[in-house]
């Protein structure tokens, strides 16, 4: 048992859930208030009370971020396989499906061209209630797509991740996506396209140790557990006494490893001001 | 469970039998395959196109074997003059990482690998060869200086994976392990990695991005552990042998998806049984996949490499 101790990498939905995974969604999990759906997404799904960031569904990331209608998605048709042939208690096909259906999305990433603030860019936002944001296959292709679109075009990529990690259903070609999009980055930093990186709740394993650790610029939000190690497995193998804002986006930024803490209604005017200052200097 | 062999698998038996014979070739189904091996391997995949569950779960046990040799028994026995270099030039030396300069057949190499303790002192020491980010550093400023002098960079792989724990959170894990990767993107010099026990998921793909990726024939190279995989999906950590047979971090599965190159023989019932026989078919299999990419154009080398890796996976659309 004590001879090997897990340090998985994989899609973390356990140990990760979104802060409001218990009770109602739309009731605020550090203050208790309660909002209507309406409410809530005008205050783009941060509560009114005690500031709170709820979830964020990717069209709704999209329409935050994005100017009015300028969003065209590319790589739609994207899907991924199963190399494996991968059967757990259910097929891999049958999550992979089921997972389409609750969240009418092909994969846990959508991709395309956008403008934020008047400045024409490339967007990458993931989905977290796809199988748990995993990246596999397509979720990196999708990703390797989106950079070699922003160095074409010549435009910065904004990438918005919530994942729990590699996607294990594909094995060790989940694992594969990492270097993949890494060296997607490095292509992207070669054609001196600028890469903005913004870690919501949660960003870990396998996303965290890839690309969304690369951004020139890498911003979070308030509350987001940014971790390559979930708290849970963390406790579990070490048994040493977590800090109480272990892994968050507050302690990720004292020790470093992150540009600024954004909120939400903030993130908007941050990113045009960024991608401004960076269409300045070429 | 039939008591009757079915037909294809005594054909299947036959076959391994004849193909282990065979086995005295450094590299299995990658850079050297002989035409008889070749044949054989094409034959044996008709049959049966995967190695057993059984087979894979004996790989996981044999890459995690106690007796197995780790990378500084190898690097006595394939290198000469190693001189280990020691820090991140930050804040700590890492010992689950040795890194250090060599030579190897007569030309200065720089040597990137996990180490793992022999007995309990040295495994607390060498913490089960699972890094902190300031292993990580160090890996890349070695494979930094091999670029700048232009030794070829020789990484070897055997961790359960990156270190999870609090101050290994705080020192930037995740970002590490991605600057690693990227580190090894972009060297100018010629990179061979071979995963010579267990290839645990990030940890062990910070320093696996090379231009040739070998696997020693009983390693593992894996996005998780088979515990951790059971404990997820199946709720119960004992079925690992079930999972592992799902995700398949064998050699032969890993050829398979493209992921590894080719397969480092190892001696007749695992390294463990023959350090010295191990260590001659190791430097053997690193200096077949080195040769070819030796004297390429460093550019067009790095490009290739990253188109390599940008080509992983396998999706519809």
């Amino acid at each position: 048992m004590a001879s090997h101790i897990d340090v998985r990498i994989e899609d973390r939905r356990e140990d990760a859930q979104p802060p409001s995974g218990k009770g109602h969604p739309n009731t605020c999990p550090s203050c208790g208030s309660h909002y209507r759906d309406d409410e809530l997404e005008q205050n783009l799904r941060v509560c009114p009370h005690c500031g709170h960031h709820f979830p964020v569904r990717v069209r709704e990331r999209i329409a935050q971020i994005a100017d009015r209608g300028t969003f065209v998605e590319h790589d739609v048709e994207l899907r991924s396989s199963d190399p494996l042939g991968f059967f757990d208690l259910k097929a891999y096909t049958e999550r992979l499906a089921q997972a389409e259906q609750d969240t009418g999305l092909g994969d846990a990433m959508v991709a395309g061209a956008a403008s934020i603030e008047r400045r024409p860019c490339e967007l990458a936002v993931m989905e977290f209630t796809f199988m748990g944001g995993s990246m596999g296959s397509a979720v990196g292709e999708k990703f390797a797509r989106a950079c070699e679109r922003a160095a074409e075009r010549h435009v910065p990529l904004v990438a918005v991740t919530a994942s729990g990690g590699a996607r294990m259903q594909e094995g060790i070609l989940s694992l594969m996506q990492l270097p993949k999009t890494v060296s997607a980055v490095d292509a992207l930093r070669e054609a001196r396209a600028p890469f903005v990186s913004v870690m919501t709740h949660p960003t870990t394993a396998g996303v965290l140790a890839s690309f969304a650790s690369l951004g020139d610029v890498i911003v979070a939000e308030p509350g987001a557990l940014l971790a390559f190690t979930g708290p849970r497995v963390v406790q579990q193998t070490t048994r040493e006494k977590l800090p109480d804002d272990f892994g968050l986006a507050e302690s990720n930024t004292r020790f470093g490893h992150v540009d600024a803490i954004v909120r939400r209604p903030d993130l908007r005017p941050y990113l045009g001001r960024l991608l401004a200052l960076f269409a300045n200097g070429s | 469970m039939a008591a009757e062999p079915k037909q294809s698998e005594i054909e299947q038996l036959r076959l391994r039998e004849r193909l282990a014979k065979l086995r005295n070739l450094p590299l299995i189904g990658g850079v050297s395959v002989g035409g008889e091996l070749a044949r054989l391997e094409r034959q044996i995949e008709r049959i049966a196109t995967e190695p057993s569950a059984d087979e894979v779960w004996h790989s996981v046990e044999l890459a995690r074997h106690q007796d197995r040799p780790y990378t500084l028994d190898y690097v006595e026995r394939i290198f000469d003059d190693f001189v280990e270099l020691h820090g991140d030039r930050s804040f700590a030396d890492d010992p689950a990482i040795v890194a250090g300069l060599a030579r190897f057949r007569g030309r200065t190499i720089a040597l990137v690998g996990h180490q793992k303790g022999r007995d309990i002192r040295e495994r607390t020491h060498r913490n089960f060869g699972m890094p902190y980010p300031e292993g990580y550093r160090k890996a890349m400023r070695v494979m930094e200086l091999a670029d700048r002098h232009g030794f070829p960079v020789f990484t070897l792989v055997d961790t359960p994976g990156a270190y999870p724990g609090v101050a290994a959170e705080q020192h930037g894990q995740g970002g590490w392990i991605a600057r690693c990767q990227l580190a090894m993107v972009r060297l100018t010099v010629p990179s061979i990695c071979c995963v010579i026990g267990e290839g645990g998921s990030g940890g062990a793909v910070a320093i696996a991005v090379a231009d040739r990726v070998l696997m020693q024939e009983n390693a593992i190279y894996s996005v998780i552990s088979p515990e951790g995989c059971a404990a997820i999906l199946w709720r119960d950590a004992s079925e690992a042998k079930k999972a592992a047979a799902a995700f398949k971090p064998d050699a032969r599965h890993c050829l398979d998806l493209g992921v590894i190159d080719g397969i480092v023989a190892e001696p007749e019932g695992g390294a463990q049984l023959d350090f010295d026989a191990a260590a001659a078919l190791l430097g053997d299999g690193l200096a077949a996949a080195l040769d070819p990419i030796a004297d390429l154009d460093a550019d067009e080398r790095r490009r290739a490499r990253r188109a390599r890796f940008r080509a992983m996976g396998v999706f519809a659309s």
